[in-house]
């Protein structure tokens, strides 16, 4: 009925990957060492994703970077990537999924197509904003722009910070920032225990943070930016305590209260969404294989759910591996990576942090 | 240039060349290549933008082109994300109030 006008495209390849983050990257270059034609779009300028502002070092198996840093990583995977001579479309924003399988795609003011027989999204997530008094004052930020700024450009923007939120991001940010030289005035948490994991909270306490439990945040202070914070003590049902109000210095209130996965290109593309909260909100549907309700479409990272860089390049691996048999055939390599990541992301899910993720996973209508 | 961190333990930044460029009719000075927001904030300026409406003081809030937070106008062109465009020698960036008009 309707005429379809992207029967041809500017360029056709056998597999796209968008995002060229840990599990973007992991994906390319599994699908690329296996044989299919890869390119990869990445909307900045160096490959790397999150990875580039990741100093600390990493946990899990030594198979998996454990013990070397994010910033590393991202230099590891892009080698890798450059070696295999993988094509990379940098600079460059997906803008829409159309007809006959077809990607928008604008780069420096310029709009072309490209049409790929597998696609592999990677996009990630972006940060969650809190709603308080005075929350659109510059200064507050979320706490992974921050480490961007700070740990990317070398650009602090502000002398002392209040973080809320103590997930990992919510830890580790801030002990980045006393490394720059930033004051941390504390870190706010309205759960009764911090989120993330204990060594991140043991050096932040160490450094002499102090972390307020069931506290949050209802004020920014101050004209053209930040210049103070009010927090609040909650009580059990989360409602804040009237008299517990504390006025905190501070010029600059960073969000570390979690993430969305970054879905507006699935839900163009017709693949289907899902609500659900321990996987990060809305979500892609996918199977064990990565694969979403379009059989030509998957997914990996932070998109599919919010985790960590390394079990997300696990499940990287997982969606090089499954795109590539989807596109050619079954194949005794590939069965070897896939079941050997889904092996590795099995260990680490074992751990209690990952509780919410297993259960979550278990949630996807089939 | 003084929010510019100076000595780190584990990194060292490889900044690009030094170049001038126009915020409003200020001339500073920043590092070429790096996003725009970065030169602004080293220079101590938070507010990128005014509300549409209200005329609310606005500053960027990801860092990573996905929130709208910084849009500017660079060289003429408005809805400039800055926390992504490279800063290069002389251009010219304004602070735009709401998503259309310059100041």
């Amino acid at each position: 009925m309707t005429e379809n006008r992207y029967q041809t495209a500017d360029k056709n390849v056998e597999l796209c990957v968008i995002g060229g983050g840990p599990a973007g990257l992991q994906a390319a270059i599994v699908a690329k060492e296996l044989g299919a034609n890869v390119v990869i779009i990445d909307d900045n300028p160096i490959l790397g994703g999150q990875l580039i502002k990741q100093t600390h070092k990493f946990f899990g198996s030594k198979l998996h970077y454990c013990g070397v840093r994010g910033i590393d990583i991202a230099t590891i995977l892009s080698d890798r990537a450059k070696k295999l001579e993988i094509e990379v479309i940098s600079d460059a924003t997906v803008v829409g999924y159309y007809d006959n399988d077809t990607l928008g795609i604008l780069r420096h003011d310029n709009l072309f197509s490209l049409k790929a027989e597998r696609y592999i999204f990677a996009m990630g997530a972006s940060e969650n904003m809190l709603a308080f008094d005075n929350a659109d004052l510059p200064g507050v930020y979320g706490a992974g722009a921050v480490q961007t700024m700070m740990n990317v450009y070398g650009v602090v923007p502000g002398k002392r910070a209040l973080v809320v939120g103590s997930g990992n991001i919510g830890l580790i940010v801030p002990y980045q920032l006393l490394q720059a030289g930033v004051e941390v005035a504390a870190i706010v948490e309205i759960m009764h225990k911090f989120g993330g994991y204990y060594v991140h909270a043991a050096k932040i306490k160490r450094a002499g943070v102090p972390i307020y439990l069931k506290h949050t945040v209802i004020e920014a202070k101050g004209k053209d930016r930040v210049e103070a914070a009010v927090i609040s003590e909650v009580g059990d049902d989360y409602t804040c305590l009237l008299g517990t109000e504390k006025t905190i210095e501070c010029d600059m209130i960073l969000i570390a209260i979690g993430l969305s996965p970054l879905c507006d290109l699935l839900y163009h593309a017709g693949c289907r969404i899902e609500y659900i909260p321990d996987l990060g909100g809305n979500v892609p549907y996918h199977d064990a294989n990565m694969m979403t309700s379009k059989p030509n479409i998957f997914v990996c990272g932070d998109l599919a759910c919010i985790e960590e860089a390394s079990t997300a390049m696990l499940e990287g691996r997982i969606a090089g591996a499954r795109a590539y048999e989807s596109l050619k055939s079954k194949d005794k390599r590939a069965e070897v990576i896939a079941s050997e990541a889904a092996k590795e992301l099995q260990i680490i899910r074992t751990s209690p942090f990952e509780e919410r993720i297993v259960y979550g996973k278990t949630q996807l209508k089939h | 240039m003084s929010e510019y961190i100076e000595t780190h333990p584990i990194l060292e930044f490889k900044h690009g060349r030094k170049v001038n460029f126009f915020f409003e009719d200020e001339e500073l000075e920043g590092y070429e290549n790096e996003p725009i927001a970065a030169a602004l904030h080293a220079a101590g300026i938070r507010v990128l933008s005014y509300s549409e409406k209200r005329k609310r003081p606005r500053g960027f809030f990801c860092a990573v082109g996905k929130c709208s937070s910084c849009l500017m106008e660079v060289d003429g062109r408005q809805n400039v994300m800055v926390c992504m465009e490279p800063l290069r020698a002389g251009m010219k960036v304004r602070r735009q109030k709401g998503t259309h008009q310059s100041e």
